[in-house]
C-alpha cells in the first residue's frame, strides 16, 4: 500500500469513472431510491401511489407470514454455504493442480454455470417428477420412497439447496482455483522438507492462505442467498404451502401478485437492508476490512 | 455494427424492463416508433393467435385503423399489462380473465364500458351465451367481450381402466368413496391431481363447496361478507377433502406432481390414475400430448351429485371464457369497438375456433359442433353449460389478488394435511 506514492506510472484519472458511475446511479441508485420512496405509499400498480405513511412498515415488522419467509431466508442461506463452501473448496484446490486429465474434468464441472437459471430450474422440475422423473430413483435414496421430494417443507427446502449448489458451486470452485493457484510454491516444498503430508499441508498452509477468498466467497454466498428467486419461483413456487418462500419470493408476491406495491417495495426496502448490515458485520468481524495479506513476511 | 446494435438494443430493453419492475414504466420509455400502430394484446398461444391474427387481417382490410396483435406468455402477461396501463405503450384492446382480473382497472376507468353498446345492438349481444357474458361482468356493467371457447371443469376419466374393472364413473359422493376405494386395492390412483400448483386443488372446493351450499356462498364470499368464509358448505366441503386425502384419493405424492409439464395428465393417459377433474383445456391437450389415449380411451362427465347437499347438481364451474375489453384510453376507442362487435362473433372466426377443439361461447351452435372433428365431446361441453343452473367462475379469478393469494397458499396447507377446515376458515377470515 505504501508503495503507492512511489509509484510512477500514470494512473487512470476518476474521469475514466464516469461511464460507469452514470449506469450505476442510473440503474441501480435511482431505482433504489425511488423504491425506498415507493415504500411509504399504497400503490396497486394503477393510478397514482397514496402517500401512507409507515403503514407499510408497521405491516412488515405484525406480518407473521413475512417473519417466516425471514426465518426460511436465514436457513436456506446458512445450509446452502454450509453444503457449498466445502465443496466448492476442495473442489477448487484440486482444480489448481495438475491431476490428469483436470482441464477436462473442471470443464464440466464448470458447465452449470453456463446456463440460465430458469433453464436449470425447468430442467430440475421435470427430474422432479415424482412419476416420471429422477425423483422416484432419488427418493429411496433419502428415505422418500414415493418420491415426494416437492411434497414436505424441509425436503423441498432441501431441493433448492442442492439445485442452488449445483448451480453455484462452479462459480465458487473458480475463486478457490484462481486463489489456490497464487499461494506460493515454495511454501509447499519447506513443508515437504519438514515431513509434512499432504493433509497437513492443506491445513496449515492452503487453508490460512485462502482466508480472503474464503470470506469473499463466503460474503457472495450470504448475500447471494438474499436473492435467491427464480429457482423457487420455477421449482416450487413457494410451496408446499408456504415452505420455500423465502423474503424476496414474498416481495414478489405483495408486488407483483397481490398488486400491493408499496408493501413489496418495503420488503425490497428491508431486503437491502439485511443485506448492507450483513456485508457490514461479516467485512468486520472477519478482518476483511484491514486487508491484510496473506502473503505478510514472504 | 449490427452486433453492437443488436447487444445495445438487448440492453436498452432489459434495463427499461428492470426499470418497469421498479414501476417506472412511464419514464423508461422502449416505445419503438418503427412498429407504430395499435396494438391487440393476448396470450402467447399457438393454436388461438393464428385464428386471432386472421380476425385482425380482416379488420384491417376495410378500416381507417389498423390494429397489430401482440402476444405475451402466460406468466408475465398479468404484471406486463399493469405496468404498461397508463403508458403510450398500452393496447387498444387487451385480453383477460373478466371478474377481479381487470377489477382494478375499471375502478380507475381504463376499461371502456360497453354496457350501453350491447344494449344498442341487440343481435351483437344476444349472439353470445348469456351466462358467459355475464359472468365477465363487474357491478352489472360489461366490460369484455367473449373472444375464445368455454372452460368450465369437467370430471375425465379413463374408459377403459373403468371398463376393465367392470365400473363405472361416479354419480354421487357414496360412489365416488367407493370407487377411489376400489382403484387404490388394484393399485391405481383414483384421481390424478397436479398438487404442486393450489390452482388445480382449487377446483375440488369449488364444486365441493357448490354442491353442498349452491352458489350462493360463493357469491357471499366474492360480495366480501363478513363471516362468508365460515359458511357451514365451506366446511364440509373442506372436511371431504380432507377425508379424501387420508383416503388416498389422489396417492401419496400428489404435491410434487406438476400440471404445467405435463405430470397430472401423463399420469392420466398412462392408465395410472384413473380420473382428473380438470379444465376443459385438458381435451386439446390430450389430443396433443397423447392421441391415442384421447381417441380411445378418454371419458368425460359432470361432477357428482352430492345427496346432503343444497346446490343445484347442474351448476358449473371454471372458467367462464377469456375476454378482449378496450383501453379507455386508447386513441380508437370506436375502432376497437368495431373490431369486436364485427369479428368475436362472425362465423370465419366461430368456425376457426370449433375447428381448433374449443367450443365458443356462441347461441345456436349445436349444428355446427356436431359436424366438427370433436362433436361428441363439444356437444357434452355446449349442453353442460347451456342447461347449468349457474356458472360459478374460478374463484382465483374472482377475487381480489391479494385474497386469491392467500386462498391458494391455505388450501395447498389442506391438502396436506397441515390445516383442518376450521384452520382455513381464520386464516380467510382474517385475511393474511
Amino acid at each position: 500500500m505504501s508503495e503507492g506514492a512511489l509509484d510512477r506510472t500514470t494512473r487512470p484519472g476518476l474521469w475514466y469513472a464516469v461511464p460507469a458511475m452514470v449506469f450505476f446511479g442510473l440503474f441501480a441508485l435511482v431505482p433504489l431510491v425511488f423504491v425506498v420512496v415507493l415504500s411509504f405509499t399504497h400503490w396497486n400498480g394503477l393510478g397514482d401511489p397514496q402517500a401512507a405513511g409507515l403503514d407499510n412498515w408497521q405491516r412488515i415488522a405484525a406480518d407473521p407470514t413475512v417473519l417466516d419467509s425471514l426465518r426460511i431466508t436465514v436457513v436456506l442461506g446458512v445450509v446452502c454455504w454450509l453444503v457449498q463452501t466445502p465443496l466448492s473448496l476442495l473442489l477448487g484446490v484440486w482444480a489448481a493442480g495438475h491431476q490428469r486429465n483436470r482441464a477436462v474434468l473442471s470443464a464440466v464441472f464448470f458447465l452449470p454455470l453456463l446456463l440460465s437459471g430458469a433453464a436449470v430450474a425447468i430442467a430440475w422440475r421435470s427430474l422432479l417428477d415424482p412419476n416420471f422423473g429422477l425423483a422416484s430413483v432419488l427418493g429411496p435414496l433419502v428415505g422418500i420412497p414415493d418420491g415426494n421430494l416437492l411434497g414436505s417443507g424441509t425436503s423441498a427446502l432441501m431441493v433448492i439447496v442442492v439445485i442452488v449448489a449445483w448451480q453455484f458451486v462452479p462459480f465458487h470452485t473458480l475463486l478457490y482455483q484462481a486463489a489456490a493457484r497464487r499461494i506460493p510454491q515454495q511454501l509447499y516444498e519447506a513443508a515437504r522438507m519438514d515431513g509434512a503430508n499432504r493433509l497437513h499441508q492443506f491445513r496449515h498452509i492452503t487453508l490460512p492462505q485462502l482466508r480472503n477468498t474464503i470470506i469473499t466467497s463466503s460474503l457472495l454466498m450470504v448475500v447471494g442467498s438474499l436473492t435467491y428467486f427464480e429457482t423457487i419461483l420455477i421449482v416450487t413456487d413457494g410451496g408446499p404451502g408456504r415452505a420455500t418462500e423465502v423474503l424476496p419470493f414474498r416481495m414478489y408476491e405483495a408486488g407483483f401478485r397481490s398488486y400491493e406495491m408499496g408493501y413489496g417495495a418495503a420488503i425490497a426496502s428491508a431486503l437491502v437492508l439485511i443485506g448492507t448490515l450483513l456485508s457490514l458485520v461479516m467485512v468486520r468481524f472477519s478482518g476483511f476490512s484491514k486487508m491484510r495479506s496473506t502473503l505478510e513476511g514472504l | 455494427m449490427t452486433e453492437f446494435m443488436l447487444g445495445r438494443r438487448r440492453f436498452m430493453t432489459a434495463s427499461a424492463a428492470g426499470l418497469a419492475v421498479l414501476g417506472l414504466a412511464a419514464c423508461g420509455g422502449g416505445s419503438d416508433p418503427t412498429r407504430d400502430g395499435a396494438t391487440v394484446w393476448s396470450l402467447e398461444d399457438p393454436v388461438h393467435n393464428p385464428i386471432q391474427e386472421a380476425a385482425i387481417e380482416a379488420f384491417n382490410q376495410g378500416a381507417s385503423s389498423r390494429f397489430r396483435l401482440e402476444t405475451f406468455a402466460n406468466t408475465a402477461y398479468a404484471q406486463r399489462l399493469r405496468v404498461s396501463m397508463g403508458t403510450p405503450n398500452a393496447p387498444s384492446v387487451f385480453f383477460n380473465w373478466g371478474g377481479a382480473s381487470i377489477r382494478s382497472y375499471v375502478e380507475v376507468d381504463q376499461v371502456a364500458d360497453l354496457t350501453d353498446r350491447l344494449a344498442a345492438d341487440a343481435a351483437w349481444r344476444d349472439s353470445f351465451l348469456p351466462a358467459v357474458l355475464d359472468a365477465g361482468r363487474i357491478d352489472d356493467r360489461n366490460y369484455g367481450i367473449p373472444l375464445r371457447g368455454m372452460q368450465p371443469v369437467v370430471l375425465f376419466y379413463h374408459t377403459e381402466l373403468f371398463a376393465e374393472n367392470d365400473l363405472r364413473p361416479p354419480a354421487n359422493w357414496a360412489e365416488l368413496l367407493d370407487l377411489v376405494d376400489r382403484f387404490q386395492a388394484i393399485g391405481v390412483t383414483p384421481f390424478a391431481l397436479a398438487g404442486s400448483e393450489s390452482w388445480t386443488q382449487l377446483m375440488w372446493l369449488e364444486y365441493l363447496v357448490d354442491r353442498l351450499g349452491g352458489e350462493q356462498v360463493f357469491e357471499r364470499i366474492s360480495a366480501g361478507e363478513e363471516g362468508a368464509w365460515g359458511d357451514p358448505a365451506m366446511i364440509g366441503a373442506l372436511d371431504r377433502i380432507g377425508e379424501l386425502v387420508e383416503r388416498g384419493a389422489f396417492g401419496t405424492n400428489f404435491s410434487s406432481v406438476n400440471y404445467g409439464a405435463g405430470g397430472a395428465s401423463t399420469l392420466f393417459a398412462m392408465g395410472d390414475a384413473a380420473m382428473h377433474l380438470m379444465g376443459t383445456w385438458e381435451y386439446p391437450n390430450q389430443l396433443d400430448q397423447q392421441p391415442a389415449f384421447a381417441r380411445d380411451a378418454l371419458g368425460w362427465t359432470t361432477f357428482p351429485v352430492l345427496e346432503d347437499g343444497d346446490g343445484d347438481p347442474s351448476a358449473v364451474v371454471g372458467n367462464p371464457t377469456n375476454y378482449f375489453s378496450v383501453n379507455s384510453a386508447a386513441a380508437d376507442v370506436e375502432a376497437a369497438v368495431e373490431f369486436l362487435r364485427e369479428h368475436m362473433n362472425s362465423d370465419a372466426y366461430v368456425d376457426a375456433l370449433i375447428a381448433a377443439g374449443d367450443v365458443p361461447a356462441i347461441t345456436g351452435l349445436e349444428d355446427r359442433l356436431s359436424t366438427s372433428p370433436n362433436a361428441e365431446y363439444a356437444l357434452f361441453i355446449y349442453e353442460m353449460v347451456q342447461s347449468a343452473a349457474a356458472f360459478t367462475p374460478s374463484w382465483d379469478q374472482a377475487l381480489p389478488p391479494e385474497v386469491a393469494r392467500i386462498m391458494l397458499t391455505t388450501l395447498q396447507e389442506v391438502f396436506l394435511g397441515e390445516r383442518d377446515a376450521a384452520g382455513f376458515v381464520e386464516v380467510l377470515e382474517s385475511g393474511t
